[in-house]
């Protein structure tokens, strides 16, 4: 998986592509955790991630709960695969999807 | 029928999914239902490299088998660790709001959801968990 960030601000982008699954997600975390706390607001482009598994739904979550303190996180670009997880885990409910 | 036997730890699951895309690939399987296998794939063998054998470690098989009539693709994960059925678990509550989610059980459920089938049988001390998944009607 490649993790493509910019951070404009307090604006935190960040692009993924590949597969967040078991192996991967551990990446993302860590990347995670060293920027998101000079951010105030996180937006993931999906345009290229392949697919998620619940290891990468974690991260998300955990990102998301961070993030509702501050100005909050947005996902975009989700393809089909992907909106399906969201939807059947029910985290297309909780997360803001464009 | 096809088989991969590997040492059941996170850092392999890439050798897991690879063995099974070469497989459906082969088989001219639609993109949407691949992803959806492999995602079982990674919950399933994550769930042994995990909780099998710990803190030791030990092997997984990963069988694939196709049936052309019915064209469902089955794929069983063996493990010769703890007793663990994974579908006794409880099902996680989808509707909760986030800071009230526990991500305990997600992952089978997913598998659960977008598979057609999946068992579980205990047999000789291992742990045989086989999902189907028809991959064109």
């Amino acid at each position: 998986m490649n993790i493509t960030k910019s951070l404009n601000g307090k604006k935190l982008e960040i692009a993924l592509e590949g597969r967040l699954d078991t192996l991967t997600a551990p990446e993302l975390e860590a990347e995670l955790g060293k920027t998101m706390k000079d951010a105030d607001s996180l937006v993931f482009d999906f345009t290229k991630l392949d697919y998620i598994s619940s290891a990468g739904l974690r991260v998300l979550l955990a990102a998301h709960k961070t993030m509702m303190k501050k100005d909050g996180m947005k996902v975009t670009h989700v393809n089909d695969i992907v909106k399906e997880v969201f939807e059947v885990t029910g985290f297309s409910d909780i997360l803001t999807i464009e | 029928m096809k088989e991969l036997t590997l040492e059941a730890r996170t850092e392999n699951i890439a050798f897991v999914t690879a063995f099974i895309d070469a497989e459906l690939e082969q088989l001219d399987c639609p993109m949407k239902q691949q992803m959806q296998i492999d995602v079982a794939a990674d919950e399933l063998f994550a769930n042994i490299a995990h909780y099998a054998y710990t803190p030791e470690t030990g092997n997984a098989v990963v069988q694939f088998d196709y049936d052309p009539l019915s064209a469902m693709v089955s794929i069983t994960f063996i493990d010769h660790g703890i007793p663990f059925n994974p579908l006794d678990n409880a099902e996680p509550d989808v509707t909760l709001a986030a800071e009230n989610r526990k991500i305990g059980g997600l992952g089978i459920f997913i598998v659960k959801k977008t598979m057609d089938d999946i068992h579980y049988w205990r047999v000789d001390g291992q742990n045989h968990l086989c999902v189907r998944k028809r991959i064109r009607n």
